[in-house]
């Protein structure tokens, strides 16, 4: 099996990340937020802080390095949260259809006409700031996604006479999706989350920076950002890096989840010569 | 004899795949007068599709042509520059394909499609090649052409839109019409009248036909002399009469006494329709030797080794150790 | 034709509708969340009596459904509510943030259109060259740009360093404020349109038809003037529908970015003043306008192909 470019680059970047993520502790070169020293502070560069350093005299490099953990935990659970969500309401609705299926069909046009972003803006107003109300928030606007995959893919088999063999057999209804339906929209479903952990690491950028997000001290690439734009006169490499470190995350996991479409699903539309 | 419209000479056609280079198509031979109908018969995947593409000009990657020459009235275009095929397209050699439906763009109304031509090879302002268009129409018999003209392909039956087809392939009087199964995708009654429009007009106007089909019925019916491709080769080229009464090939044999004939079980008493055993092997990985001999009845041991030569008949050829 | 008008237009009121009913639940779901909304502030504590009174004023204590007709009914008319934070109307308060948000999205939309449309067109009418590739890497990085970094950036290197554009604020209107927050914005619409762009002409040019129209003797040019372009189109009305109708809920954090006074920033201001009518004002116009764009399409999509015309 030919893995393209795409997955080869992609997957590098992502393993950075992750690896970053889980060996920040030895990595790091001071702790992300006791260590500051104002004595140091809006340091440019150098060997003794490789990104420089911040307003409290933190070193940028460490504070990144941990704010990797936040971005990937935030990025992962927040797509197994759309993921199972969207997967139940989807393979429920297409089974059971009737009344059921009116209902999901009619909240999935409704989460696709609110814009996620202020969709989570909503939420995040009544939850009030933090990281577990931001993973709530992200974890409910993008399951429509996987949603209508998980339709689609059930009322496929239905009318290719599947289910209804099945039930003939006396499988359950439970039986039957997670053996026939399942299996078969894995593939798209990786590729969903994969694409949406781009778009949740975003979104946390956004809104960390908006001020609703992980709050300062912690270090998060979106929060470093919002402290950052206030010296971009004096220190601008203060947003630079944390802007840099998320760049090149989001962009490793576009780039797997385009060479995942590839091998997991040759159909969809995005086709190359 | 005059010399021959298009003149075909050891064709070869390549495709690409993974990095390596495979033969879809060798030593095609074979010549078509003026004005007359030739048929190029074979089952999917013998490569007689792409050597109509090769003819007009149309292959694209991964294939290409590679050895030969292909003659068009004494000129070889095997290897034309875009600008030649530009102008011979349409105006000296017509094409018309499988599925009328995604062959006509579906957002232009099909008067237009076919004015375009002469829009393209005539000069003609737009308003002057939408009158001719009607005139087309109205030569593919299609009833009410003045408000045909405007109708887009969704809202024409199959049989309909090949007619615009061939209206849009005769619109410059090519000399040579290429039809690639141009009925297969058609209702069984709607066929006949369109093989016979086209035969009709072909005659009318002197324009030669390369009918391309896999059911050798309707080639022999219709056309003087015949060809048969097997895997990527022509193995027997005949006159359509002795091609039915004297097969020499065993494929072609065997395509001969698949078909049904009306009568036969009055005198042959109840028996299975007979057919030929096996598949067409695919381009990667052709069979050693006569590619036929996996499926050949008659096959022996030079049939596995050796490909078989070309033995020339009074009028056509044979690539056959047995019957050449 | 007109039917197919009045149906589209329809279909947005029960989304609408639903939209209206999820904003109202959400924001009444915490009982007295209005109102205890203000003690939060840090203000002083108010008066058990006046807030008893705000709250009857408020129809706080009536039935869910009740409140819920009342509020639809209101806002029929107009009606969005006070602000907490100012005592204005919401309507007017939004009023004057309409204009700039929409010319942003606008402006962002328009570069998204020139620039992402052409990368993705020379990307398909010669794939994998060397116009191919850079489209495309150009297209993947601006999907993973987070905007507002992005427009920092901009705002940096053009306006900080190289002064030649202002760095922030809405100014006089003009073109000179409006470029950097636009660009910044439209940087992940352009980057979509390019790729669905490539892949839907690639598409196109694979199809049946299009070989028809080189078997006639058509030049490649003439081939994708003529047959090409019209079919490539249907797909990329989608997604510039798409992204335009969500454009102007992305322009939330690039309008607090530059300190642009539209819709968006309002938004973002509100919810930390949690100043509630207003978050459910903006929230109800920037859903409208994405679903008055997506008719918009729709009816576009009439005029572009047939075959829903006389279908």
């Amino acid at each position: 099996m030919k893995l393209g470019a795409n997955t080869w680059v992609g997957g590098s970047l992502v393993g950075i990340a992750i690896a970053a993520a889980i060996l920040a502790p030895w990595i790091a070169l001071t702790d992300p937020v006791m260590d500051a020293n104002l004595m140091n502070a809006e340091l440019p560069p150098s060997w003794e802080f490789p990104f420089g350093t911040d307003a409290q005299g933190r070193d940028i490099y460490s504070r990144i390095v941990y704010g990797a953990r936040v971005s990937l935990t935030v990025g992962i659970v927040s797509q197994i949260c759309n993921s199972l969500i969207g997967v139940t309401l989807g393979l429920t609705a297409g089974f059971w259809g009737g009344w059921w299926d009116d209902v999901v069909s009619g909240l999935t046009n409704l989460m696709l006409a609110i814009p996620s972003l202020v969709f989570a803006l909503a939420i995040m107003a009544i939850l009030g700031p933090g990281l577990v109300s931001l993973v709530i928030a992200l974890g409910l606007t993008s399951w429509s996604y996987s949603c209508r995959i998980a339709r689609a893919q059930v009322l496929s088999l239905k009318s290719q006479g599947y289910v209804q063999a099945a039930r003939i057999l006396g499988y359950g209804d439970l039986r039957i999706m997670f053996t026939q339906v399942l299996p078969n929209i894995l593939g798209p479903l990786i590729i969903i989350a994969t694409l949406g952990m781009g778009g949740a690491i975003l979104a946390e950028a956004a809104l960390s920076f908006l001020g609703l997000g992980i709050r300062p001290p912690f270090p998060s690439w979106g929060s470093m950002l919002s402290e950052a734009r206030d010296q971009i006169r004096t220190a601008p490499w203060l947003s630079v890096f944390p802007g840099l470190a998320i760049f090149f995350t989001v962009l490793g996991l576009n780039l797997l989840g385009d060479g995942l479409r590839d091998i997991l699903d040759p159909q969809a539309t995005t086709r190359r010569a | 004899m005059s010399a021959p419209l298009l003149e075909v000479d050891d064709l070869h056609i390549t495709l690409q795949s993974d990095g390596k280079v495979f033969n879809a198509a060798e030593q095609v031979s074979f010549r078509i007068g003026r004005g007359e109908a030739f048929g190029l018969v074979g089952e999917s995947g013998c490569g007689k599709s792409i050597t109509a593409l090769a003819v007009m000009g149309l292959l694209r990657r991964p294939l290409a042509v590679g050895r030969g020459r292909i003659v068009l009235d004494g000129e070889e275009i095997q290897h034309a520059s875009a600008a030649r095929w530009r102008e011979l397209r349409g105006s000296r050699v017509g094409m018309i394909f499988q599925e009328p439906m995604t062959a006509l763009n579906p957002l232009s109304p099909v008067g237009r499609q076919i004015a375009e031509m002469f829009v393209l090879h005539q000069n003609a302002s737009w308003s002057e090649a939408m009158d001719r268009a009607e005139d087309a129409l109205r030569q593919v018999q299609v009833p009410s052409p003045e408000r045909r003209i405007k109708d887009y392909p969704h809202q024409l039956s199959g049989g309909m839109r090949q007619r615009v087809m061939i209206a849009i392939a005769l619109a410059c009087q090519p000399a040579l019409l290429i039809a690639d199964e141009p009925t297969t995708a058609l209702d069984v009654t709607v066929q006949a009248e369109i093989i016979d429009l086209m035969t009709g007009l072909c005659a009318a106007k002197g324009t030669a036909i390369l009918m391309i089909s896999h059911d050798l019925g309707l080639v022999a019916n219709m056309c003087r002399r015949v060809a048969v491709m097997y895997a990527g080769r022509i193995v027997e080229s005949q006159p359509a009469e002795a091609i039915f009464a004297t097969p020499r090939h065993p494929y072609t044999r065997g395509l001969v006494d698949s078909l049904p004939r009306l009568g036969e079980r009055a005198k042959r008493g109840r028996q299975r329709l007979r057919e030929i055993a096996g598949v067409v092997p695919s381009i990667t990985a052709f069979p050693a030797g006569c590619r036929f001999n996996p499926r050949c009845p008659e096959a022996t041991d030079t049939c596995r080794s050796t490909a078989p030569q070309v033995t020339r008949l009074p009028d056509g050829f044979v690539r056959c150790h047995h019957h050449g | 034709m007109l039917l197919v008008l009045v149906r589209r237009l329809g279909n947005i009121i029960p989304t609408l509708l639903a939209v209206v009913a999820l904003v109202f639940l959400l924001f009444s779901v915490l009982p007295g969340s209005f109102i205890s909304g203000m003690n939060e502030d840090g203000r002083s504590v108010m008066d058990p009596a006046v807030m008893e009174r705000m709250r009857k004023e408020m129809g706080l204590d009536d039935p869910l459904h009740e409140r819920f007709l009342k509020y639809v009914g209101k806002v029929a008319t107009g009606d969005l509510g006070t602000s907490f934070r100012t005592r204005e109307p919401v309507a007017k308060l939004m009023g004057a943030r309409i204009w700039p948000s929409l010319k942003l999205v606008f402006a962002a939309m328009a570069f998204a259109i020139c620039v992402g449309v052409t990368l993705g067109f020379l990307a398909a009418l010669r794939p994998g060259s060397l116009i191919d590739t850079v489209s495309m890497v150009t297209a993947i990085s601006g999907l993973s740009l987070s905007q507002f970094w992005f427009g920092l950036m901009l705002m940096y290197l053009f306006a900080l360093m190289l002064n030649w554009l202002p760095s922030f604020g809405y100014g006089d209107g003009g073109l000179r404020n409006l470029i950097l927050p636009a660009i910044a914005l439209g940087v992940g619409p352009m980057a979509l349109l390019a790729r669905t762009t490539r892949a839907a002409v690639l598409d196109v040019l694979n199809a049946d038809f299009v070989r028809t129209a080189r078997s006639k003797g058509m030049s490649e040019r003439r081939v994708v003037e003529w047959h090409v372009l019209r079919n490539a189109l249907v797909l990329v009305v989608t997604i510039v529908g798409l992204q335009f109708g969500s454009l102007m809920g992305q322009a939330v954090v690039v309008e607090k970015l530059f300190s642009w006074p539209g819709v968006g920033s309002l938004l973002v201001d509100s919810v930390f003043q949690r100043d509630m009518p207003t978050v459910q004002g903006c929230i109800l116009l920037i859903v409208l306008f994405f679903l008055f764009i997506n008719t918009l399409v729709d009816l576009a999509y009439v005029a572009i192909d047939p075959r829903i015309r006389y279908g």
